[in-house]
C-alpha cells in the first residue's frame, strides 16, 4: 500500500475516531515484576511496554565505575511477537539508538551523585508496538524508578505528537507514524516543565514545531496525572 | 584541564580558539576524493576530518515503497579517529550519527527516489552513504551531515546495460531537489554556541541537531546531552539553526 | 505524627519556613521537594521523606547487621545488603593486641558469620567502614557476631515498622514466639529459635502491608496463642 493512498482523517475524526489533540487511553500500573527493584507497565491503546529497574546495584567491571557519580544503563528492547512482521531477537540499529536516547532523557530526572560507583539498570521490553513506542517505554520507565526507591529530581513524562494530512495530532498510533508527515516524540520533567528528549523527522516549519510542542506538554501533564495516581494508589495511606 | 579553561571562558564569552559563539570553524570541503565510489566528499570543519562515500547498487525494493529507490546510511568510528574509538561494530553513538544523518537525508526527501525506480516492487536503485569518520576534534554530526549531501551531489548514476550495472561509466547526476543542512546548537550554562571543538564538547549542558532544507522546513531533530532544556531555549537553537544553516548551504555547490 | 498521603519525587511538600530539609527531600530556595516516593513527615524541626522502598545506602551511625564475605591481611570484608561493602578494619573487630603475622583472622570471624555492628565511617564516594566496638561506656548495644539462627532480607525502610513504636511491634514477637531477634537498619533481621517459622511470617506480613491500618491488630492475631 503506498503512502499517499492512506488517508488518516475524515470529518475531523482520525482512524480510529479520535480528536486531534485526543490520546488514546493510557493504562498505567506499578510493581508488576516482583523480583526488581521496581516495575511498571504502560500502554497507549495497544502500545505496550514493561520495565523493570535494577539498583542502585554495585557495577562491574571496576573500570565501567565514576568515582564520584553513579551511571544510569538503559536498554530499550521489541519484543519479537511485537510488531506485525515477526522482529527477529535481539538489538538491532533502531534499538541501539533509541537504548541512548531513553537513557539521556532519565539521567537529569535521577540524583546519581547520591551513589557513587553504583549502576541503576533499566530495561524496557515493548510487548505490543502500535506507534509511540519509545514513550510508552519512558512513562513506565519512570514510574519504575521511582518504584525502585530511586532518588529522583522529577518523574518523566513523554507523548507523541505529529502532523498527519496537515493536521497536528497527539499520540501517533503506528498508521499515523507510517503515513504521516511528520513525528515528534517529547519527554519532559513535570513539575519542573524542562524537556529531556525530543526527537523528530518529517517535514515540519518552526511555527508548526512550536505549536506541537505545546500540544506535547499538554499531553505529559495529562499523562502525568495517570503516573501520579498510580503511585500514590499503590501505597495508601499509612498511620503512625 | 582544557575542558575547564573552555567553560571559563565561556562563561566569559569568549571561546578557546577565539571565534564568536555563531561562528563555525574554517570549512572545507573536496568532493570526488573516493574513485571508486559513485560519490564522494570529504569535509573539513577545523581538524575534524569525514569522508563520505556513496555507493550505488541494484536491488529490491522496501515493500511499503515498491516504487523508491533505496536509500541507506551507515557510520564508523574508525579508532585511527580517536583514543576513544575501538575497533569493532558500530557503538551507539555511531548508530545514532548514522541514523540522525539519515533522517536529514531521506525526511527532507532531498533524493527524488521514485526517479530511481527500474522495475515496480522487483528492482531499484540503492544508495549506500558511508560515513568514515578519520578525525574527531568535536561536531562530528554536522561534519558528516555536511559531507553526506556533498557526496550526493558528488554522485553520478552508473549507466545500465542489459541489466548489468557497467562501472566507471555515467549516466549524469543523481536525482536531487533540496541540500539538507545540518546544524547542531550547544547550550552552555545560558549561552548558545555552534559547531563545538572537541575541548569544548565536555561542557556542553545539552544539544539540539536541527536539519534544515533549503525552504526553511526542518525534516530533524535530536536533543543530545545530559541535561535538559526549556521549549523557550528550543526555540532560540531552532532559529540559530535556521539562521546558520543558509550561510553553510552556500559552500555548497 | 498524622495521616499523610503518599508524595512523589519531584512533589512539593512545603516551604522551609525556619526548618531544615531533612533526608529524604532537596530544596530550592524556600520550596522543600520530595526526592523519594514516600511518607513526608513534617515538624517544627524538619521536613523529611521516608522512602517507600529502596536499596540500603550506609550512613554513619546506623546499627547494622552484615555477612562476612571475605578475610583480608587486616580485617574483613562484610555484605551490608547495600551495593556497597564494609570494611571492618582488624582494630574495630577485636579488642586487645593481635599479632598479624602469627594469627589467623578467620578464627575471629570467618566467610559467613553475622555481625551486628555500626557503621563507623562513609567516605564522600561510600567506602564504608564498620566496627564492632561500642561508643562510650555503660550498658551498649550488644554489637557481636551472632551465632546460629538464620537471616532474612526485609525493605530496608521497613525496618521502623517492623520494630514498632519503642520497639513494641518487635518485643511483641520476641514474646510470642520466645526467639532472639536482631534487626539491622539495612534490613538484614537475624532470628534464632524453635518458632522462626511464624516469627518469619509475621515479620514479612509487616514488610508487605506496613501501609495498612489495622496492622499490629492482624499481627496479633496471627501470633495468636
Amino acid at each position: 500500500m503506498k503512502k499517499s493512498d492512506v488517508k488518516l482523517i475524515s470529518n475531523g475524526k482520525r482512524i480510529d475516531g479520535r480528536d486531534l489533540d485526543e490520546l488514546r487511553p493510557v493504562e498505567i500500573e506499578t510493581h508488576v515484576i516482583d523480583r526488581a527493584n521496581g516495575s511498571a507497565k504502560a500502554s497507549f491503546g495497544n502500545t505496550e511496554a514493561i520495565c523493570s529497574v535494577f539498583g542502585p546495584r554495585a557495577l562491574f567491571p571496576r573500570w565501567m565505575q565514576e568515582s564520584d557519580t553513579g551511571i544510569l544503563r538503559c536498554r530499550y528492547n521489541m519484543a519479537p511477537f511485537s510488531v506485525d512482521d515477526r522482529k527477529s531477537p535481539g538489538p538491532d540499529r533502531r534499538s541501539v539508538e533509541l537504548s541512548k536516547v531513553i537513557r539521556i532523557c532519565l539521567e537529569p530526572a535521577i540524583f546519581l551523585e547520591d551513589f557513587p560507583k553504583a549502576t541503576i539498570d533499566v530495561y524496557i521490553e515493548i510487548l505490543q508496538a502500535d506507534g509511540s513506542t519509545r514513550v510508552a517505554g519512558i512513562n513506565a520507565a519512570s514510574v519504575a524508578l521511582a518504584d525502585a526507591g530511586v532518588p529522583m529530581k522529577d518523574l518523566v513524562t513523554a507523548c507523541s505528537v505529529g502532523k498527519i494530512d496537515g493536521k497536528l495530532i497527539a499520540d501517533l498510533c503506528g498508521k499515523e507514524d507510517n503515513y504521516g508527515e511528520a513525528d515528534m516524540a517529547v519527554a519532559m520533567m513535570p513539575n519542573k516543565k524542562k524537556i529531556t528528549l525530543l526527537q523528530m523527522d518529517g517535514i515540519l516549519t518552526k511555527e508548526e514545531i512550536m505549536e506541537l510542542l505545546d500540544m506535547a506538554v499538554k499531553s505529559c501533564e495529562k499523562i502525568y496525572e495517570k503516573q501520579k495516581k498510580v503511585l500514590k494508589e499503590k501505597y495508601k495511606r499509612v498511620i503512625e | 584541564m582544557r575542558e575547564s579553561y573552555a567553560l571559563e571562558l565561556i562563561q566569559k564569552d569568549k571561546r578557546i580558539d577565539g571565534r564568536k559563539f555563531d561562528d563555525f570553524r574554517k570549512i572545507e570541503i573536496k568532493k570526488g576524493i573516493a574513485k571508486n565510489a559513485e560519490g564522494s566528499a570529504q569535509v573539513k570543519l577545523g581538524n575534524t576530518e569525514v569522508m563520505v562515500g556513496v555507493k550505488l547498487n541494484t536491488g529490491e525494493p522496501f515493500s511499503d515503497t515498491p516504487d523508491e529507490g533505496m536509500l541507506m546510511v551507515g557510520a564508523e568510528f574508525t579508532p585511527m579517529a580517536s583514543p576513544d574509538f575501538e575497533s569493532g561494530p558500530p557503538g551507539e553513538d555511531a548508530v545514532e550519527l548514522a541514523r540522525v544523518v539519515d533522517r536529514g537525508l531521506r525526511e527532507s526527501k532531498c533524493i527524488d527516489l521514485e526517479k530511481l525506480c527500474i522495475e515496480e516492487g522487483e528492482k531499484v536503485w540503492c544508495i549506500f552513504t558511508d560515513i568514515h569518520i578519520i578525525n574527531n576534534q568535536g561536531n562530528l554530526l554536522d561534519a558528516a551531515a555536511l559531507a553526506a549531501i556533498a557526496a550526493v551531489l558528488d554522485a553520478k548514476m552508473p549507466k545500465m546495460e542489459k541489466d548489468e550495472i557497467k562501472r566507471g561509466e555515467y549516466e549524469g547526476p543523481l536525482p536531487v531537489k533540496f541540500k539538507p543542512i545540518n546544524v547542531t546548537v550547544c547550550k552552555v550554562g545560558d549561552k548558545f554556541l555552534l559547531d563545538p571543538a572537541l575541548e569544548e564538547e565536555d561542557v556542553i549542558d545539552a544539544k539540539l541537531s536541527v536539519s534544515v532544507r533549503d525552504d526553511d522546513n526542518i525534516c530533524s531533530l535530536q536533543k543530545q546531552g545530559h541535561k535538559e532544556l526549556d521549549v523557550k531555549d528550543l526555540e532560540k537553537m531552532i532559529d540559530i539553526a535556521l539562521k546558520k544553516s543558509k550561510e553553510i548551504r552556500k559552500m555548497l555547490k | 505524627m498524622t495521616e499523610r498521603e503518599v508524595v512523589l519525587p519531584g512533589e512539593l511538600i512545603e516551604e522551609k519556613k525556619g526548618r531544615k530539609a531533612g533526608s529524604g527531600t532537596f530544596f530550592e530556595g524556600e520550596k522543600v521537594f520530595a526526592k523519594f516516593l514516600g511518607i513526608p513527615r513534617v515538624n517544627e524541626i524538619e521536613i523529611s521523606v521516608i522512602p517507600l522502598s529502596g536499596v540500603y545506602i550506609p550512613n554513619v551511625g546506623d546499627k547494622v547487621l552484615g555477612v562476612v564475605e571475605s578475610v583480608e591481611i587486616s580485617g574483613w570484608m562484610v555484605d551490608v545488603n547495600s551495593p556497597y561493602t564494609a570494611f571492618l578494619p582488624l582494630s574495630e573487630g577485636v579488642s586487645g593486641f593481635v599479632d598479624t603475622q602469627r594469627a589467623e583472622l578467620s578464627r575471629f570471624y570467618d566467610i559467613g558469620d553475622v555481625i551486628f555492628c555500626r557503621i563507623s565511617r562513609v567516605t564522600k564516594n561510600k567506602t564504608t567502614q564498620i566496627s564492632v566496638r561500642e561508643i562510650g561506656y555503660g550498658r551498649g548495644e550488644g554489637f557481636r557476631k551472632l551465632f546460629g539462627g538464620i537471616v532474612i532480607k526485609v525493605t530496608p525502610s521497613k525496618v521502623p515498622r517492623i520494630i514498632g513504636k519503642a520497639g513494641s511491634m518487635i518485643t511483641l514477637i520476641k514474646n510470642k514466639t520466645k526467639c532472639d531477634i536482631t534487626i539491622g537498619q539495612n534490613g538484614l533481621v537475624w532470628i534464632r529459635g524453635e518458632d522462626k517459622t511464624k516469627a518469619i511470617e509475621a515479620i514479612l506480613t509487616i514488610e508487605k502491608e506496613s501501609h495498612t491500618i489495622g496492622l499490629t491488630e492482624k499481627i496479633e492475631k496471627m501470633l495468636g496463642e
